[in-house]
């Protein structure tokens, strides 16, 4: 949706607006110098794209990026997404990706091994045959979706919290990396990743997780958007740099918290 | 009764020179203008990913070139948005603008203002006392403001905010919340800008003061 204006004839706007904040005080002059004010006088003075332009793309991948902090921020603990009867599952759970069912990965369940890497003591790849060893939690909540719908679901698996420390984890590491087998990433941060509903999901609604919901392995995270729920996963790496993601790298908020 | 009060307000605000609506006052109206046109419009494109309803905003009128442009928008102007609509809330409360503008309001005056509004023969000699019907419209929107934030938030947190969200009907709900919200703010858009076209001098006021 390009919406160009006409610039002035014979106006640089950076220019003018140089010009405009040599007239103000020292004080005001810095303050409009350092502010985001340029962005709007420029959009003023004509020659900017302000809807699509680079510069507020560029500003509003800033404020996203404030908005990760914030949602840091937000974020308790020990507040637990809310959780459903049976009868609330929604039927049939849809099958949601960029690509068609039939086009998601097919998982030979004997070659499978979880692979660990990064800041962690106890780097043995998992089977699934180990993993369904471990106690298992469930839950019942809800999928929400960055497009809006949502979906109610029964998961069951280990305990996020429970399985990094097991494999001896730095618990104080700042992310949690995954890597899927169709090539979806995602980087979660690390108190979201000990969150006590996070959850290595080895099944939904008590049967072996079928392909379309992420066979073998899906990190079902009720405490964020349903594309910070990584499918298909091959690999998890605690670590200190954020790795990014799928979406996140295509300008979806990287916190995505709910 | 109102008549008096009217008066007395009319007379205060002459006595004291001031402007029909002081330097704050105006300058929260247009960033709250700004923000709302950005979150409407960015909120009908992310309505479009997955309609509400079955229906779809033409992208003529939506901001972002697509779901990911329009979130940023939407949670970019979210900002603007409540930082602005909480001084002017407080300092209407504070100053008690809100007391003496907004307040009391009789059915019998809204009826009778509405008739007259639609006759043509409302005056608008003081603008600087508010119509029955302005006194409900601009009262019945701050409060849909009210709402279109709070369920705005529900939908954003729905675990962080979950009782907020529950107190909404819950998250499926809370979003048609946010949508009715938004659908009476364009609905008062359409009648304020009309009529603030049809008086000039009130849409001056509203820019320079007087």
């Amino acid at each position: 949706m390009p919406r160009q204006r006409k610039p002035l004839p014979g106006v640089d706007p950076k220019l003018l607006i140089g010009d405009a904040a040599k007239i103000l005080p020292e004080q005001s002059r810095r303050v409009f110098l350092r502010g985001g004010a340029s962005l709007g006088a420029l959009a003023v003075l004509g020659g900017c794209d302000i809807v699509d332009g680079d510069t507020s793309e560029r500003v509003l991948r800033v404020i996203s990026t404030f908005n990760d902090r914030v949602q840091a921020l937000l974020f308790n603990p020990n507040t637990l997404a809310p959780e459903y009867p049976e009868s609330k599952i929604t039927r049939p759970f849809p099958f949601n990706a960029y690509y068609s069912e039939d086009e998601a990965p097919e998982i030979d369940a004997d070659q499978y091994q979880l692979e660990i890497g990064g800041l962690v003591e106890n780097k043995k790849p998992w089977t699934l045959t180990e993993l369904n060893k471990l106690p298992e939690v469930s839950q019942i909540t809800r999928h929400v979706c960055v497009e809006g719908w949502s979906a109610i679901g029964s998961w069951q698996g280990v305990k996020l919290s429970d399985f990094l420390k097991m494999i001896g984890a730095d618990l104080s590491a700042k992310y949690v990396w995954f890597q899927c087998a169709e090539g979806y990433s995602n980087t979660i941060d690390m108190p979201t990743a000990l969150h006590p509903q996070t959850q290595l999901t080895l099944k939904f609604d008590h049967r072996t997780l079928p392909r379309a919901y992420g066979f073998p392995i899906k990190i079902r995270i009720p405490t964020k958007l349903g594309f910070k729920n990584p499918k298909y996963v091959t690999a998890m790496w605690v670590q200190n740099n954020d790795a990014g993601g799928y979406w996140e790298n295509q300008g979806y908020n990287w916190f995505s918290g709910l | 009764m109102s008549l008096s009060t009217n008066t007395v307000n009319a007379a205060k605000s002459v006595g004291r020179g001031t402007a029909i609506h002081p330097l704050v006052v105006r300058g929260t109206h247009w960033v709250n203008a700004a923000a709302m046109v950005v979150m409407i419009t960015s909120g009908w494109q992310i309505h479009n990913a997955f309609p509400t309803l079955p229906f779809e905003f033409p992208n003529v009128l939506t901001l972002g070139s697509d779901l990911t442009g329009a979130l940023q928008w939407h949670f970019a102007a979210m900002w603007l948005l409540m930082a602005n609509g909480l001084v002017y809330v407080i300092l209407g409360f504070a100053s008690g603008r809100f007391r003496r503008k907004l307040i009391p309001i009789y059915p019998n005056e809204v009826v009778h203002d509405l008739f007259a509004a639609l006759r043509g023969k409302l005056s608008h000699d003081d603008l600087s006392v508010y119509n029955a019907v302005q006194k409900l419209l601009y009262t019945g929107i701050l409060l849909t403001g009210a709402v279109i934030v709070l369920s705005g938030l529900s939908i954003w947190k729905p675990v962080q905010f979950h009782a907020l969200t529950s107190f909404f009907g819950g998250y499926d709900t809370a979003r048609y919340v946010h949508f009715a919200a938004m659908a009476a703010i364009v609905a008062f858009l359409v009648v304020h800008v009309t009529l603030a076209v049809l008086v000039p001098k009130s849409l001056r006021a509203m820019i320079v003061g007087r």
